[in-house]
């Protein structure tokens, strides 16, 4: 289901990138090869769905052990918490720490691939804040 | 982009490598370490043995590099398959293990290492080419796990890895026993990492061998060097004076000083 995949493949921003004019200059062609209707529908990588969906697949199967364990009440709570500690981030342009959601999953204590290879708080590139504000807003 | 995202040049990546094969080059070969590694569990704990050679294709990259990582004081993992996958992978797991005590206050377990190995593994569905051989004593006793890329593991009393395995395996067949003495078990490694390196083109130079007991921890690198370079056995210089000098001229070439500039060395 080509359509299905293409959908699992784009990240949540829909905002087409504000890059220059020019036939190749709409992408960034450095890091991402020339544009091409496969490379928009198909997986570049085969882990490529399964890395972006990891982190939700074991929630998912940690709550339902846990419902099965405990009945309804556990993972309805910690869900609640989850949601009130995601909603305490910085403005959109600024990376946020996430400090209170990583204590809660057990990050604090793990260090992975995520916490070495491209950290945000180091990138290079940075949303242009007016504009990033705007859409958040809905003024956009 | 998302932390850690794996796709983000595999598209570039792929790319090139169909535009090279067009040009009928080839991508660079990652460095492996076409190994033997092994390990026997004896009366008082485990020792480990490694070859030094890491190779690139078919050129040896590392004559002797160090395969036998850290995992934690009372534990050590030797790795063979792609270098890095294997360096990596190890010093990941030895920063969440340390973690990992560090919240619990007790020593940490070879089975929890085992355990955080072959979760990482199988999640990466062997694209990680990292092949295992763990070994360490904790409260429990002795331990020796061998770990595969995809994430299968067995606990056994000796195990081997690597190109040279089945070498490796030969030795320990015909002579393991169970509760050996340190020297005995040490012997028997020695001779199962030679067997590797005298039979695998993959293997070679020293042997490393690391003991781990429950009072210590001896790391021996090289234990034997198996393979020496061969030693120069005089000066193979020519004296001056042996081609007879025909004719000599001398002739001074003039410099001139234009700028003399002095830089100081940071020799703190």
């Amino acid at each position: 289901n080509s359509r299905g995949a293409a959908s699992l493949l784009k990240d949540s921003i829909p905002i087409t990138e504000f890059s220059a004019s020019g036939p190749f200059e709409g992408h960034d062609l450095l890091r991402r090869g020339f544009s091409s209707v496969k490379s928009e529908l198909l997986p570049s990588h085969p882990l490529e769905l399964s890395e972006k969906n990891f982190q939700l697949n074991q929630d998912k199967t940690n709550f339902a052990t846990l419902r099965n364990i405990q009945g309804i009440h556990a993972p309805l709570k910690l869900q609640m918490e989850f949601r009130a500690v995601k909603q305490v981030q910085r403005l959109p342009f600024l990376h946020s720490s996430n400090i209170a959601l990583d204590t809660l999953r057990g990050d604090a204590e793990c260090i992975g691939f995520e916490d070495i290879l491209n950290d945000p708080s180091q990138s290079e590139v940075m949303g242009e804040p007016h504009m990033m504000m705007e859409y958040k807003l809905g003024l956009l | 982009p998302r932390p850690g995202s794996l796709p983000a040049l595999c598209c570039r990546n792929s790319l090139l490598e169909a535009e090279l094969v067009q040009k009928g080059l080839r991508l660079p070969a990652p460095r492996k370490t076409g190994t033997t590694i092994a390990g026997v569990v004896f009366k008082d704990g485990v020792v480990l043995g490694a070859d030094t050679r890491a190779t690139e294709g078919m050129v040896v990259a590392d004559k002797n590099c160090s395969k036998i990582h850290f995992i934690s004081p009372n534990i050590y993992c030797c790795g063979a398959g792609t270098a890095a996958d294997t360096e990596m992978t190890t010093q990941l797991i030895s920063s969440n293990l340390e973690l990992h005590s560090l919240s619990t206050g007790r020593l940490p377990r070879v089975v929890t290492a085992n355990r955080m190995l072959k979760q990482m593994l199988f999640r990466y569905q062997g694209y990680i080419g990292a092949a295992l051989v763990l070994g360490g004593v904790d409260v429990t006793g002795p331990h020796l796990y061998s770990i595969y890329p995809h994430g299968s593991t067995d606990k056994l009393p000796y195990v081997t890895m690597g190109s040279g395995s089945l070498a490796a395996m030969a030795v320990f067949e015909d002579k393991y026993k169970s509760d050996m003495e340190e020297e005995e078990a040490k012997q028997l490694v020695r001779d199962a990492i030679a067997a590797g390196i005298y039979n695998d083109l993959g293997s070679g130079s020293n042997v490393d061998i690391c003991v781990i007991s429950k009072s210590k921890l001896d790391f021996l690198r090289p234990y034997d060097v198996a393979n020496r370079k061969g030693d120069r056995f005089g000066r193979y210089k020519c004296e001056k004076g042996t081609t007879a000098v025909l004719t000599e001229s001398v002739s001074l070439l003039e410099f001139e000083v234009v700028d003399e500039t002095v830089q100081t060395m940071d020799t703190s």
